[in-house]
């Protein structure tokens, strides 16, 4: 019962909350995807303390929640991580006779990672497919002892899920023998405590584990996710994790978005975990 | 004079209404999951989303192209986990219950009591957090299991948040037991282990029964230990050594993030409702049983 009652309680907190910070003054509000809600926080906390006056509210919900409040204009800026779809992009067209603006303003590298004592270093992208479709069972089959291979994974809400199922999983199911555990740092846990285990989420730095390196197909050369592969797309399972508008930023919101993009916010998106967006862009080049 | 009434009536009136708001809160709770499920049952579109005869197929995908909502692997999860819990709490909580209440000195057994009633004070996610941590490894090394986390792991810990209960109401039921009773049998030459285990537990049976259903409902409503410590994976199964997928933990990690309105969304409160009906009704019987034995026994001193 309380699992509902929270996110109710939750909701009218964020509901009262907006309604008074409307009426304080001019706010630039954004929303949408969960993974980048603490990127999105801790841009909004510096900013407004560098930036007298400025008041930015931050939300999550999904990234399609995100695109959607854009389009029926309850936000400013959605935050998202992934592409917008076509079908989205009509909606906005019908309506403001605008593509949208799409601003990519960090990278996302998900980790593969095994147990330390793992002999297996490397795995080609199709073969992470057959492990986690349950077609590969046994580590012997890539390279490792012979060992069931263990799969832990992230729950069905996350963006982590989704992304793994699109691009690994290439829109497959899970095996159902895998364990959904709630958040990277549970998954991380799980497979430094599973010598056959294998799990997938964000960067993530913890003893007894290993980073998997990973190749595009069978003979390429593998690579991990360091910031260079990531940056470079060498790395496979990089993602670009954007901003949206309606139109062109301008006035606040431009200055925001610059700031964003200058190295003190991208600093801010190293140390949130994820990877700063190659070159810093300004606002004036997003225009696609 | 008639100012002291006054205030005493206000006060009567404060305790009325108090007892009345919680009952209507739990009403309102079932008529708010029930208004969200409702449109499962009459709405023709929700009806083609998830389809009845799926709900007895054995994958549970909600998150897919296309989805499978089959409830068999949450069942038989929840199941698998109860079952662990109550294996391992039935035990330890009686035997500990007739101990407090025959066999210890008073100022031990009034010492026991408040200890093991601290452990319902513990919050489950701690429990859940130590299942995950610690006693999944020691389950694994132990039974040898190829998936560390696993029903047992999270049916021992669950068997810790169930075993107050069994423990508290077991002893109630124990001490409602007349002294004349055990007067009588150890007047007659029996000792005082076949007075506890030959008359004492049999005519406090049915207050036992009553802790063992409350203790189950607990077991299959109780949401974070599993969540944390089950794996979370749906499979179909009978070995206690597999991850599984409880009914709670589904909705606790699932209806965070569901699209608001559509089929998965309903289901999710379909199941709050099984879920919750089956709880209440098991603490209905409960009750009923403590409420019978009391009479009983107090009736016949």
């Amino acid at each position: 019962m309380k699992r509902i009652l929270a996110p109710l309680a939750i909701a009218l907190a964020v509901a009262f909350g907006s309604l008074t910070l409307g009426l304080a003054g001019k706010m630039i509000t954004m929303k949408g995807s969960d993974t980048m809600v603490i990127l999105g926080q801790r841009w909004a906390e510096q900013y407004m303390q560098k930036t007298p006056g400025a008041v930015i509210q931050v939300t999550g919900g999904g990234s399609g929640t995100g695109i959607a409040a854009l389009i029926n204009g309850t936000t400013d800026i959605c935050q998202s991580s992934r592409p917008i779809k076509p079908s989205e992009k009509n909606k906005m067209k019908e309506r403001y006779f605008t593509q949208g603006i799409e601003l990519p303003v960090a990278k996302d590298g998900l980790a593969v990672y095994v147990h330390e004592s793992n002999p297996v270093n490397k795995l080609t992208v199709e073969q992470l497919k057959l492990i986690y479709t349950g077609k590969i069972t046994n580590w012997k089959d890539v390279g490792g002892p012979d060992a069931k291979i263990i799969l832990y994974g992230r729950e069905n809400n996350s963006g982590t899920y989704v992304f793994f199922k699109d691009n690994v999983l290439m829109g497959a199911d899970f095996a159902p023998q895998t364990a959904t555990l709630p958040g990277t740092a549970a998954v991380v846990n799980a497979v430094s405590k599973d010598k056959n285990g294998i799990g997938y989420g964000g960067a993530a730095y913890a003893k007894g584990i290993k980073e998997c390196a990973l190749a595009e197909k069978a003979g390429a050369p593998a690579y991990g996710p360091t910031l260079e592969n990531v940056q470079s797309g060498k790395y496979p399972l990089a993602r670009d994790l954007y901003w949206y508008f309606r139109t062109r930023p301008s006035g606040d919101v431009k200055k925001l978005v610059d700031w964003v993009l200058s190295p003190e916010g991208q600093k801010v998106v190293s140390e949130v975990g994820y990877f700063p967006v190659k070159s810093a862009k300004t606002s004036a080049d997003a225009e696609k | 004079m008639g100012k002291k009434k006054l205030v005493e009536r206000g006060v009567e009136l404060l305790v009325y209404l108090s007892s009345w708001v919680s009952i209507l809160g739990i009403v309102f709770l079932f008529i708010f999951i029930g208004k969200e499920a409702f449109p499962l049952l009459t709405d023709p579109r929700m009806k083609e989303e998830v389809q009845f005869s799926q709900l007895w197929s054995t994958i549970w995908q909600p998150v897919s192209d296309h989805p499978k909502f089959g409830l068999v692997p949450l069942f038989i999860g929840t199941l698998k986990a109860s079952f662990v819990a109550m294996l391992f709490a039935t035990p330890l909580a009686i035997l500990a219950a007739i101990f407090t209440s025959e066999f210890a000195p008073p100022r031990l057994g009034r010492a026991i009591k408040p200890v093991v009633e601290l452990l319902a004070g513990i919050p489950s996610v701690v429990l859940g957090f130590f299942a995950l941590v610690v006693l999944a490894t020691w389950v694994q090394e132990l039974f040898g299991f190829t998936m560390r986390l696993n029903a047992t792991a999270a049916g021992i810990a669950l068997g810790l948040a169930v075993l107050p209960i069994i423990y508290t109401v077991t002893e109630d039921a124990l001490a409602t037991v007349p002294k004349a009773f055990r007067e009588a049998s150890l007047s007659l030459g029996a000792t005082p282990w076949q007075t506890a285990f030959k008359v004492v537990l049999p005519a406090a049976l049915p207050g036992i029964f009553a802790a063992l259903v409350l203790g189950f409902g607990r077991a299959v409503g109780e949401t974070m230990i599993v969540l944390m410590a089950s794996g979370n994976a749906s499979i179909v199964s009978a070995s206690l050594g597999d991850s599984i997928r409880t009914l709670s933990a589904t909705i606790a990690a699932e209806l965070a993030e569901v699209v608001f309105g559509d089929g998965h969304y309903r289901l999710l409160f379909g199941l709050g409702v099984l879920l919750f009906s089956f709880t209440f009704v098991l603490n209905l019987v409960g009750s009923w049983y403590i409420q019978r034995v009391k009479k009983r026994l107090l009736g016949a001193a």
